[in-house]
């Protein structure tokens, strides 16, 4: 099967085989934690996580107690003090005793959480002694993985059925989407028993990076790089999200990590690095270098106009409108003489990105299939009616 | 005036104010002033809870079902914004218009012409920011917090969120060096500083709280300007600088802000507790200094709204520290109360109801803010629901009950009438229960992992979601009974008695109920 051929499968059913690679290729079992109705924080999969999760237990009965003594004192008194039962008031109004033994029992208190409390922070920012890196780079909306030690890298964005799901007047409910706004195309896939060492930053606003069974969240702040670490100790799904508001989709960037057994996860390096395997190959078509020029066939306007439709409705929407109308500082790109008339432009804006401004460069996030289709729907959809037909080929010329 | 106050005509008037609109236009009257801040307070309390019925419906269940994303953070961010600086900092100003003056025998604020001006630029602050809902991009939708560069993306809105935050600091500035200038200038012969009731210390220190930091917000507000038109990088990474140093400045002033909201509603509990309890609040002094040890510390934390973003580990521990410390004097209030209530002999009229109400449920509040200091189980809690929760019961169950207790504590002197104490009671209890359905379930939704400011969420939330925006929609209809309650009281009712309450204490209830227009033109004599 040949990468053009995958790309249109891929358009046509949605990413849905992507799914399927993700939840059932690598067998792992999906965390306990994540259920309807859950009240507590995860244990999780870490030794870190395990310490959070005690000095959280910890901290929260001394609270509880102290809040069970507030309430049973002042239940008492409404109970006992009450003007109808008679209650005479006495008129004492100071205690220096009392007031000194309730500010040093609670002084005390405090320092009793703090000594856990502080043992646990030097842990949690102890980032040396790492066996692997993957840098973690947070994007409007979507997150992109690179293994420092391997040749590996890849986009992650929330999956298709959650995407068609979350619409208004969706085509599907949320209801029947599994793991509904918590599952993405290419999940982050890591070998458990290895120190990994997170490098997290951001391309355009502030993220935060947050599965919670790893026992912590970070932000990934552009222009700056923050360090995090984690050993995962079972394998399985750890489902989270992005924690730091970034704008409209903020709600829909999940992160799913999938911690394997070392030898499924060299197997699974192997595939990435070699392209052996099909699906796996689907899941890098963003960024291989993929030198089949020379066999990319036309796709017909119905085919372009489709993959375009879609990734619109993924990398444009949010900004340019549903109608093309654009917002604010947005540019409408429905009735644009410039957008309608100078198709090279189109390409290089969509490509390269305006400096200086929010439009992002698509080079290196869309394939020549996804950017021909993008380009060839604005120039014709809403009205604009150019006629014009952008196909791989011309995109291929133009990087 | 004062020589004609014995005049025949004027003689059972006793300065009556002027007739129509300028009256409020013009006033510099502190009761006026005192209303007309309280009045405004309550429309904003109604728009900014408006607001929360948006979120809350659209939370009720998974999916996109009444509101686009962009328009749903547009409401969390308005939300906050009009709450805070809306409802809550000019409700409690207004009290303080209104009660100061009375409380420590001052015939009026120490600059009335400044109370005026610092009035009126509010609604016009709050038009400005309201109006960008409807330009073309929509209204401020980064969070009320206002992080770049996020907040850079906002469109038409954004100098005008700017100009509005500029306008608000500089009216809540006005107002507090107005209190401070009263409260040290103008107390009654014998009105010793350590005589003055709680709520009259309260206000002096959050005023000098809010002269130190409103400028901070606003240094930072203009230093966002800049990047965004004059081709600064303070918070640009490309440009040399940094986006979390936003942050800093931010929470200097946020965090100095949240206790803003919170030290005047000790004041107004310490009033009314001892009132019902008809026994003297226990620990006056300690109360004063645990007050102030708040408002010092409150400087050193900010920190801790940051432990995510990468800070050395000194910083992170420091930070964890001295937040820990802020629960020490914060438990002796909480105590002090609770020896107040023993041995007293309390009826429990709507007003302590709130008030015993606010004591439980700001413990609740003060508690999960305990766990919330810890750094490293915050970087669990940081940005989840639990904090939504956490923050909602200080400043909803604590700082509004605490209002909503003053309200009806003071409504009587007020407009001399007693105000319908059944109706009184429903709006309490009412408020009770949903206030609770409305915002604990969101303590298990963050420990869950549901992080705030979402639009939608994964199907493993939608249980608590729906109740919660139960509660929410209850809470927002029991608070028509409040409104109902405060017409009404206006409009009539049994006439109140001069002292109202059988344990009231202090200059206040000396005066007839309604207080008259001028009060202590000649300073009383406190012993």
């Amino acid at each position: 099967m040949n990468l053009k051929m995958l790309t249109r499968a891929l358009s046509a059913v949605g990413g849905a085989g992507l799914l399927l690679f993700a939840a059932s290729a690598l067998a792992v079992p999906e965390s306990e934690w994540r259920r309807p109705w859950a009240l507590n924080l995860p244990q999780g999969v870490t030794s870190l996580s395990e310490q959070v999760y005690n000095l959280h237990m910890l901290v929260f009965w001394i609270v509880c107690i102290i809040g069970l003594i507030v309430f049973f004192g002042v239940f008492y008194s409404v109970w006992k003090f009450r003007k109808s039962v008679g209650a005479v008031p006495a008129q004492w109004h100071h205690s220096t005793t009392v007031e000194i033994i309730w500010t040093v029992i609670p002084f005390l208190i405090l320092l009793f959480i703090a000594i856990p409390a502080t043992q646990t922070m030097v842990k949690i920012d102890d980032t040396s002694d790492y066996d692997m890196t993957v840098k973690v780079t947070g994007y409007q909306w979507m997150w992109e993985y690179e293994y420092l030690d391997e040749d590996i890298s890849f986009f992650s964005r929330l999956d298709r059925d959650s995407d068609r799901a979350r619409q208004r007047n969706p085509e599907i409910r949320p209801q029947d989407v599994e793991h509904y706004l918590l599952n993405v195309d290419n999940p982050l896939v890591v070998p458990v028993n290895t120190r990994i060492r997170f490098l997290l930053t951001a391309n355009d606003v502030i993220h935060a990076w947050w599965v919670p069974e790893l026992g912590w969240k970070k932000d990934a702040i552009p222009g700056f790089i923050n360090e995090a670490w984690a050993e995962i100790r079972e394998p399985g799904v750890y489902r989270g999200q992005c924690a730091e508001l970034c704008g409209r989709d903020h709600g829909f960037m999940p992160i799913v990590v999938v911690a394997l057994e070392q030898d499924d996860y060299e197997a699974w390096v192997d595939e990435q690095v070699n392209g052996n395997g099909e699906a796996e190959e689907t899941a890098e078509v963003a960024d291989e270098d993929n030198g089949e020029v020379a066999e990319q066939e036309d796709m017909s306007m119905d085919e372009l106009m489709s993959v375009g439709e879609r990734v619109y409705g993924n990398q444009c929407l949010a900004c340019h409108q549903a109608e093309g109308q654009g917002m604010a500082t947005f540019p409408a790109l429905a009735g644009n003489d410039q957008v309608i008339e100078d198709r090279e432009w189109v390409k290089d804006v969509i490509i390269n990105g305006v400096s200086g401004t929010a439009m992002q460069a698509f080079g290196n996030r869309l394939n020549d299939e996804e950017i021909a289709g993008v380009v060839t729907y604005i120039m014709n959809a809403w009205g604009n009616d150019s006629g014009e037909e952008v196909q791989p080929a011309d995109i291929r010329a133009a990087r | 005036m004062s020589s004609t106050t014995h005049d025949a005509h004027h003689d059972h008037h006793d300065h009556a104010p002027p007739k129509g609109m300028t009256r409020w236009l013009f006033t510099t009257n502190h009761k006026d002033l005192g209303v007309l801040y309280m009045v405004f307070a309550l429309i904003m309390f109604f728009v900014g809870g408006a607001m929360a019925m948006v979120i809350r419906a659209e939370l009720f269940q998974p999916g996109l079902n009444l509101v686009d994303p962009h328009f749903f953070n547009q409401m969390t961010t308005m939300h906050a914004l009009v709450m805070i600086f809306g409802a809550v900092m000019p409700a409690f100003t207004g009290l303080a218009n209104w009660l100061i003056p009375v409380q420590i025998g001052a015939p009026d604020m120490a600059l009335p012409r400044v109370n005026n001006w610092a009035f009126w630029l509010l609604p016009a602050g709050f038009v400005l920011l309201l109006l960008t809902l409807f330009m073309p991009g929509g209204g401020p939708a980064g969070g009320w917090t206002m992080y770049p560069p996020l907040v850079l993306q906002l469109g038409d809105a954004f100098p005008f969120l700017i100009f509005a935050v500029h306008v608000l600091g500089i009216s809540s500035i006005m107002g507090s060096i107005n209190i401070v200038a009263t409260i040290l200038n103008m107390r009654a012969p014998g009105m010793t500083l350590m005589k003055m009731p709680l709520f009259v210390w309260a206000w002096l220190i959050t005023a000098f709280l809010i002269v130190a930091v409103m400028p901070v917000l606003a240094g930072a507000v203009t230093m966002l300007l800049t990047d965004q038109y004059f081709g600064t990088s303070f918070f640009s990474a490309a440009g040399g600088g940094d986006p979390v140093m936003f942050q800093h400045i931010f929470w200097f002033f946020g965090h100095p802000e949240v206790y803003i909201l919170i030290l005047p509603a000790f004041g107004i509990v310490s009033a009314i507790i001892p009132t019902f309890a008809r026994k003297p609040l226990f620990g006056y002094s300690s109360m004063v200094y645990a007050t102030a040890s708040i408002a010092f510390l409150s400087f050193i934390v900010w920190g801790h709204h940051m432990f995510s973003v990468g800070m050395p580990l000194a910083g992170q521990l420091f930070f964890m520290y001295a937040t820990m410390l802020v629960a020490v004097p914060t438990g002796v209030k909480i105590f002090n109360w609770m020896a107040t209530m023993w041995q007293g002999s309390m009826t429990f009229e709507t007003p302590m109801l709130f008030a015993i109400a606010f004591v439980i449920l700001f413990t609740i509040g003060g508690l999960s803010g305990v766990m919330l200091a810890l750094a490293p189980v915050d970087l669990q809690y940081h940005d989840t629901y639990f904090v939504v929760a956490h923050f909602h019961y200080v400043l909803v169950s604590g700082a509004i009950f605490s209002i909503m207790a003053g309200v009806y504590y003071w409504l009587p002197k007020w407009t001399g009438h007693m105000y319908d104490e059944r109706l009184g009671k429903w709006h309490f209890w009412l408020s009770m229960v949903s206030v609770n359905v409305l915002f604990f379930p969101q303590h298990f939704l963050g420990l869950a992992g549901m992080p705030r400011r979402i639009p939608d969420y994964a199907l493993q939330f939608a249980e608590f979601n729906m109740i919660s925006s139960i509660g929410g929609f209850a809470f927002g209809l029991s608070q028509l009974i409040f409104l109902w309650v405060i017409i009404k009281c206006v409009r009539g009712g049994e006439k109140a008695s001069d002292q109202v309450w059988e344990g009231a204490k202090g200059l206040e209830w000396t005066l007839p109920s309604p207080a008259p227009y001028h009060t202590f033109e000649t300073p009383p004599v406190v012993k």
